[in-house]
């Protein structure tokens, strides 16, 4: 049997669910308070002159059209990306899909820096598009090519029957059924380019975050920040609705009886050089050109006083804090996934869409806002690791929410409904059914998460264990003295090591596509 | 049935929401700790011998001024802990602490974020002792924070293609220079210098400036040690700096690859703006006594000295004399401005993007 099935359904969500996952959503909206507080120090008529700016509408409408192009181009990318690697007989398309994902690997600020000290002219909307486009598309790609492994090749069978050609098959089946995993993969890209500042600065693209960070450093007026910063949450709310309306009603599990079929790839033909051109043109300037970089800095800054002992050591609070944000973000977004994936209603959707809003606000007022909730709820840990972990949580939890929630919502709400009439209680299930089905998600937010932690900039500046340096802070404060020698170590190790979790990203995605549960196991 | 997953749900609530207060309060411990020695070590508002641990905001990169810190602890055996970061993100941080504040010492790049600490009244007045040390024009009215060194405003100037080189702004609106000055636009200490200017001769009077000096197709650069380069190389003909850019080259590349030369301005010229990097003592801080040896040891003869060798900066103590041929800080004549009025640069960074200075 072949079919849409349901795979929300509009029943009282468990309280098993909604508590932890409203524990997730308070601990995102956070920052939401500080700048309620903030914004209102002053009174309304300070918010209001603030926001009546002609400046601040034109500086908005500067960061809109930057997130509009941006997101347009990763959307192409990445779904162009996914088919090749999933569907076509490209060969070689295995490694090609670690390829495409490792642009993850390489920080924004990192890559706006390569390709600016290469040639100065990039600089403004160009450059802007170029780096961001480059360094978010995976956002897009990881998710469409999960949920086209997923699709059941029958509907393909059916649709092609009925007279379709493969091409048309391609674009209107398939892309429709996947829309739900790119207009995730959008919003994350969308809501990240809001919030950039370090390639729209190197870029000198004026975005609304370069007033957020004028009022910081320029205007030493924080209160100002934090009013301007509420526009970038209202922009991503816009954006969070928006996203629900694209995703649509469509949905992408499949039932019946036993595993769906591999897919048979696609023939190219005569559009295979077409296609090696597409990756080499996304490859190239996304992932050698700012490899080739660092590699020039290391060898013409030949450095003798490198000390291997320090980059060690950075390395490894890099990747404890980064494994502990992973576990922490991963544990508070499995409610939140499962909820949105499993329960219609305007509770589980309230929940979700509230760990989305933070992220489009710029590190440094998520960093600010963390330091207003340490001194007033969390004063013992403030400046300890606990509370930078739950900065990292704050900025990353869609991350690890969006890829729950997508595998959840591809399993069948069948099995859970199989496990239930067998007399199953609602932890049982969980624990035995939706855990395992949300497993290959859990797997894929986490390596995002720790990938995002790992090149964080400002929460890590301003929240930091006094006295321990990571890659990322290294790094800062040897470029903003222009030490390349020193630096180039560290965004090597940066990069290096970033790349683990990315091509895992990229591999295990395979593998997880073999291990997810169907009925026939049961 | 009921009573087993209501014990089930709390059991995940407490597993997922606990898990940071529980590791929260493990760190705790530690965390005081490690704390206890810069507490317990010297009594506060004491002039008993400072010993113990300070913490020092500093928005002075650590590359500069960590080996004249490692020369404090040596000289006092006080352990400076350092948190790194921009000067107005600090200050930003400072004003959310508030009272609850680790910090002893903020150490500030600009004039700025110092003001912006003080008017929020979170630092603690300075000895007069300390005060004196430095000329008044350098330091808060208030004595709440003190300069520990200054830059200059120059042009630095490729002589191969300027003989003449010229010694008011108002001269680089000559339309000999078109296409031929570099700048960079989104710097700190650029936009200092035109909010000086908006301050001298009014928002109108910089405008107008501003306007003919866009008129002049300038050269924009990532940051000022690129626009020093590119005269140098003779790419652009001369450039607007700090001072001490043109040492640093100089120091790296030694005098012989180094054909640039600064051109200070005319005596009142906007051009020739100095401002300071400075510093100033937390009020909440638990360690004054400690926080107090290291302004007095960044304005001793020592830490002057160090800022004029190793920064190539201005030291503000009478009888250090900075870089060899540097004019005497005395002689420089800049414009007349309280540096605490250089407070509007929102207002500074929107005019330039209305002339088309600052973005793209």
């Amino acid at each position: 049997m072949i079919g849409f099935p349901r795979t929300a359904v509009r029943t009282r969500p468990p309280a098993s669910l909604v508590l932890p996952a409203a524990v997730a959503a308070l601990i995102a909206l956070a920052p939401i308070w500080y700048l309620a507080d903030r914004s209102l120090s002053r009174g309304w008529s300070e918010v209001v002159d603030e926001l009546w700016r002609d400046r601040t509408a034109q500086l908005v409408w500067r960061s809109v059209l930057l997130t509009a192009v941006v997101t347009v181009l990763c959307v192409l990318i990445g779904v162009t990306a996914a088919w090749l690697v999933e569907r076509s007989d490209l060969p070689g398309r295995r490694l090609l899909r670690v390829a495409f994902t490792l642009p993850l690997a390489i920080p924004s600020y990192l890559s706006a820096f390569a390709w600016i000290s290469w040639d100065r002219e990039l600089a403004g909307f160009t450059g802007a598009v170029l780096v961001l486009t480059l360094v978010s598309f995976p956002y897009v790609m990881l998710p469409a090519a999960a949920a086209l492994r997923h699709l059941d090749p029958a509907l393909d069978d059916v649709a092609r029957s009925l007279g379709r050609t493969r091409w048309r098959v391609a674009v209107g089946l398939t892309v429709r059924q996947i829309r739900p995993s790119i207009a995730a993969g959008a919003l994350l890209v969308a809501l990240y380019v809001l919030s950039d500042f370090g390639a729209v600065a190197a870029m000198r693209y004026e975005a609304f975050t370069w007033v957020i960070y004028g009022a910081y450093r320029a205007g030493f007026n924080p209160a100002r920040a934090a009013i301007l910063a509420t526009v970038l949450v209202a922009l991503a709310l816009v954006l969070v609705l928006a996203e629900a309306r694209a995703r649509g009603r469509a949905t992408t599990a499949r039932v019946g009886a036993g595993t769906a079929r591999p897919h048979t790839p696609v023939p190219l033909g005569r559009a295979t050089p077409l296609a090696w051109l597409f990756s080499a043109a996304v490859l190239l300037p996304a992932l050698v050109f700012p490899l080739w970089r660092i590699g020039v800095w290391l060898t013409s800054y030949a450095s003798t006083d490198v000390d291997l002992a320090d980059v060690g050591a950075s390395l490894r609070s890099t990747l404890t804090y980064a494994a502990l944000a992973a576990v922490a973000a991963t544990l508070l977004a499995f409610p939140v996934g499962v909820l949105a994936a499993r329960h219609k209603g305007p509770v589980p959707a309230a929940l979700e869409r509230s760990t989305y809003v933070a992220h489009a606000l710029p590190g440094i007022v998520v960093a600010i806002s963390l330091v207003f909730v340490g001194v007033k709820l969390l004063r013992p840990v403030y400046l300890e690791w606990p509370l930078l972990v739950l900065g990292y949580v704050v900025l990353f939890l869609p991350l690890a929410v969006g890829s729950v929630r997508a595998s959840v919502e591809q399993s069948s709400p069948r099995m859970e409904e199989v496990a239930r009439s067998l007399g199953s209680g609602p932890m049982r299930v969980l624990r035995r059914v939706t855990g395992p089905l949300a497993l290959p998600g859990i797997g894929a937010g986490a390596a995002m998460v720790l990938l995002a932690t790992m090149k964080e900039l400002p929460v890590t500046l301003v929240l930091h264990p006094t006295g321990t340096d990571t890659l990322a802070t290294q790094l800062w404060k040897y470029t903003a003295v222009s030490d390349y020698a020193n630096a180039g170590p560290y965004a090597l190790a940066l990069v290096a090591f970033a790349a683990v979790p990315t091509a895992l990203l990229g591999i295990r995605q395979r593998a997880a596509h073999h291990a997810t549960p169907v009925l026939s196991d049961e | 049935m009921r009573t087993h997953t209501l014990r089930r749900t709390v059991a995940i609530v407490a597993v997922s929401g606990l898990t940071l207060v529980a590791a929260a309060c493990g760190d705790d411990e530690s965390s005081s700790t490690t704390e206890a020695p810069g507490t317990s070590g010297a009594a506060p508002d004491s002039t008993a011998a400072a010993s113990g641990s300070i913490t020092v905001y500093s928005g002075r990169s650590e590359e500069l001024v960590m080996p004249l810190l490692e020369q404090f602890t040596a000289a006092t055996g006080i352990e400076v802990e350092f948190r790194g970061g921009d000067s107005g993100e600090l200050a930003a941080q400072l004003l959310t602490e508030g009272d609850a504040s680790p910090a002893d010492v903020f150490f500030s790049q600009d004039a700025g974020a110092l003001g912006a600490v003080e008017n929020a009244g979170l630092f603690t007045a300075l000895p007069s002792e300390l005060l004196e040390i430095v000329p008044a024009a350098y330091e808060s009215d208030a004595g709440m924070w003190v300069g520990t060194s200054g830059r200059v405003r120059v042009l630095v100037v490729n002589p191969e293609l300027v003989p003449d080189a010229p010694t008011t702004i108002d001269e680089l609106l000559d339309p000999q220079w078109k296409g031929k000055i570099g700048f960079a636009p989104t710097n700190a200490s650029w936009q200092a210098f035109v909010t000086g200017l908006r301050v001298l001769r009014g928002d109108d009077g910089a405008r107008e400036w501003l306007e003919g000096f866009a008129a002049n197709e300038p050269v924009a650069y990532e940051k000022n040690g690129a626009v020093r380069d590119a005269v140098n190389a003779g790419e652009v003909a001369l450039g607007l700096v700090n001072h001490y850019y043109l040492y640093e080259l100089i120091a790296a590349e030694g005098q012989d690859a180094v054909v640039a030369v600064n051109q200070f301005m005319a005596a009142g010229d906007p051009g020739g703006l100095v401002n300071v990097a400075g510093v100033g003592v937390l009020a909440s801080s638990d360690n004054q006594a400690a926080a107090l040896a290291l302004v007095e040891f960044l304005l001793s003869e020592e830490g002057q000295t160090y800022f004029a060798n190793n920064t190539y900066e201005y030291p503000l103590r009478e009888g250090v004399s900075p870089q060899a041929d540097l004019p005497a800080l005395a002689d420089l004549a800049p414009p007349a401005l309280d540096l605490t009025e250089l407070d509007s640069l929102a207002e500074t960074q929107e005019m330039l993007a209305e002339v088309g200075l600052l973005t793209l």
